[in-house]
């Protein structure tokens, strides 16, 4: 039913981080792009998965990366071999250009590093394509041209039509990632090229700690006399400037009611 | 007669100094009867305690000790002092803008914008010598009123989005023109996931900055070439970044605490040259239908929500479709077995978000009611006129639920079959 134009996805995984051990694993929302991009490949005979890493391997990260072949169970997978605290995107750039995929996956933010989230916006500004943001799930890709759903805040979704080549960021709206095997992980091969990395030297001047509690902000309360303070501290939540109808019939309520839902829009 | 009242200073100098030897006339003149202290013939200081107090609000008198109240009748209208005292400030010819674009969820100013134009007041007033102006741009359908308020001193409003254009590629080129024609000196955004934390990224991206992404205070530092530092959360919010403050600004909420002390003039400026629309590789196709029930009632954003008020449930549940509301529930509901345990809301069930909440037969139960704290507007049907949640309601009906529900769906499904014929 498709052309046989091949339609290779690209998914850019990262190393993780472990929120309370601050171990390597899988990235969270990486892994959610893997899934998303095995359900593709499920769907469409002619679509080819390729993982690609940036970054430095060592035996520490290893195990981590590896999880993403395990995941696919994919022979290989690329690994742009970048120093500690290079900057990735001019790698990833000229890699993406040259290898053309119709589609490529990231996740939303990063787990380690500065973590802003702007790679994927960097990258389609770098390579000219659209970039959309929390994907949650690609419904269909026909004729060059992807149907997906955008989770929007507060679980709402809107279906966007994007003409490939296009990068999609992936958040925790998209599917569950499921386990990595263990054995294909371990057999999986690393497709090596050692890149000249261009040192992030910005983020090299900046100063990095762990993260302090941030301060809860005080209730301020801004009274002349004892007595607005002691009313402020010892009021109960209340409107006070609110509507009450008594004594009205159940329609006009109900009209009432109404008339306000309409003005904040929450019917459709 | 005019509104506006006229105050003799020294007649209330008088008035507060009882050694004065004029202080009882002048009470009097001042229509606040008899003073309520004197020296008597002996030289014993007398009190007259009717003179003094005011009424409460269950019809008792209350005698405030505080000092701020000398006379029987201070006139009420503290409320109304307190709008007013609120600095006017307009600032002529800014020496720079600071831009903001506010997510203005629902069409108003969240919280989180306006933590946010707190920052900017705080970017815009550094320096008294070169005021700067914050420029707000809006989207086209917002429906805040008090701008000013915020601390906005421009305002740019946009013009509407072409339908099944996508949204950023909308306003990007306009706020490309917005930076061409006022050149702010820095752009402000919310980092979140309501379109602020998209837009910002697209938007450095496009002017060519690299944007400082969860930023969540600032501090001024002279070494920096904007002379402002700032620290972000970076890597899942493991790590706190300190840097020099870049031109765009991703900022978190309670950045910085919103304005509350002075009004701004909200001027509206206009954009001149819109650019042309351009070709866009992504068509919007508009919100798809989500069932109500599968959204987690925590981000739900519209909840019909029973108690033991409720007397039929058939007819709630029917409700709650034809509104297109997330279902939740009060304790007692759910311990009667009406609703399933994951649907309660409040101290003990789940904290909602809701921005509109519809209380059908519930009290306000204090475990309740701050389980609802963070919604934005309140709708009560209920019985009893003197209940809490009718205090916490913005719009309270009083009536029995089932009918005041069952006109209500009816209302809906008149209005939906009228849309859907149009
Ligand atoms: C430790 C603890 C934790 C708790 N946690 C929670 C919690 O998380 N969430 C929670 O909800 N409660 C909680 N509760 C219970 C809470 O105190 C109240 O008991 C409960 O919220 C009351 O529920 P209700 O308003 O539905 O019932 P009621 O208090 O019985 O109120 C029913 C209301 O419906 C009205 N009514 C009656 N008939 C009609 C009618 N035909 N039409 C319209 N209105 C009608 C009545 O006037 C009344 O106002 C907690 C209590 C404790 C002790």
């Amino acid at each position: 039913m498709q052309p046989d134009k091949a339609l290779d996805i690209a998914v850019l995984v990262s190393l993780g981080r472990h929120p309370l051990t601050g171990r390597p694993r899988r990235a969270d929302h990486d892994a959610r792009g893997v899934e998303l991009a095995l359900g593709v490949e499920s769907q469409y005979a002619n679509a080819q998965l390729e993982l690609v890493h940036a970054g430095a391997c060592n035996t520490e990260s290893e195990t981590a990366l590896r999880s993403y072949p395990g995941m696919a169970g994919l022979p290989s997978m690329t690994l742009l071999e970048q120093e500690e605290g290079a900057d990735v995107i001019p790698v990833l750039g000229d890699y993406l250009a040259q290898r053309e995929p119709q589609l490529v996956l990231t996740g939303c933010r990063a787990e380690r590093g500065e973590g802003s989230g702007l790679l994927p916006y960097a990258l389609a500004e770098r390579l000219g394509w659209p970039v959309v943001n929390n994907l949650a799930v690609i419904e269909r890709i026909e004729n060059g041209v992807a149907t997906v759903l955008q989770a929007l805040p507060r679980g709402q979704r809107k279906r966007l039509q994007v003409r490939l080549p296009a990068l999609m960021s992936v958040d925790s709206a998209a599917p569950a990632p499921r386990q990595s095997a263990f054995g294909p992980a371990r057999r999986a091969q690393f497709d090596s090229q050692a890149l000249a990395s261009e040192p992030d030297a910005e983020l090299a001047q900046w100063s990095l700690s762990a993260a302090r509690k941030r301060p809860k902000r005080l209730k301020i309360v801004k009274a002349a006399s004892a007595r607005e303070r002691f009313k402020a501290a010892a009021a109960k939540a209340e409107g006070g400037s609110g509507q009450v109808l008594d004594g009205v019939s159940a329609d006009q309520g109900a009209d009432a009611i109404l008339k306000l839902l309409n003005e904040e829009g929450v019917l459709r | 007669m005019s509104e506006l009242k006229r105050r003799n200073p020294r007649l209330e100098w008088i008035a507060r100094n009882r050694l004065h030897p004029e202080h009882a006339s002048v009470l009097a003149t001042l229509g606040q009867g008899q003073a309520s202290e004197w020296q008597g013939p002996n030289g014993l200081r007398r009190k007259n305690p009717h003179a003094i107090g005011f009424m409460g609000p269950n019809g008792i008198k209350r005698i405030d000790r505080s000092g701020a109240q000398q006379g029987s009748a201070r006139q009420a209208g503290g409320a109304a002092q307190v709008q007013e005292s609120r600095r006017a400030v307009v600032i002529e010819s800014p020496a720079f803008y600071i831009a903001v674009v506010p997510d203005m969820t629902g069409g108003r100013l969240s919280s989180h914008d306006k933590d946010l134009l707190g920052l900017a007041r705080q970017l815009a007033d550094a320096k008294e010598d070169v005021p700067g102006a914050v420029l707000a741009i809006l989207p086209a359908e917002h429906r805040e009123q008090q701008l000013g308020d915020a601390g906005i001193d421009r305002v740019i409003i946009l013009p509407e989005a072409p339908a099944g254009q996508f949204g950023p590629d909308h306003q990007l080129p306009l706020l490309e023109s917005v930076e061409r024609t006022f050149g702010p000196r820095h752009w402000l955004v919310p980092d979140s996931a309501l379109g602020g934390g998209d837009l910002g990224r697209r938007l450095a991206m496009r002017l060519q900055e690299r944007p400082a992404t969860g930023v969540w205070r600032i501090e001024p530092d002279d070494s920096a070439p904007l002379g402002w530092g700032c620290t972000a959360r970076g890597a899942a919010d493991s790590l706190d970044i300190q840097r020099p403050l870049p031109r765009v600004v991703l900022a978190l909420a309670e950045c910085a605490e919103p304005v509350d002390q002075s009004r701004h003039a909200a001027e509206a400026l206009t954009l001149e040259g819109t650019p042309s629309a351009f070709a866009t590789r992504i068509n919007d196709q508009g919100a798809v239908a989500v069932d109500p029930a599968s959204i987690a009632l925590a981000e739900a954003e519209f909840i019909l929500s029973g108690g033991n008020g409720v007397k039929d449930w058939e007819g709630f549940h029917q409700a709650a479709k034809a509104l297109g509301a997330t279902e939740g529930a009060s304790r007692v509901a759910v311990d009667d077995g009406f609703m399933a345990r994951d649907r309660q809301v409040g101290a003990s069930g789940t904290w909602v978000t809701a921005r509109v909440y519809l209380a059908v037969g519930i009290s306000g139960a204090i475990q309740h009611l701050q389980g609802i704290q963070s919604c934005d507007k309140v709708i009560a049907i209920n019985m009893d006129a003197g209940c809490d949640m009718i205090k916490r309601a913005d719009l309270a009906v009083i009536g029995d639920s089932t009918q005041i529900l069952a006109a209500l769906v009816a209302k809906v499904q008149q209005q939906g079959g009228a849309r859907d014929a149009a």
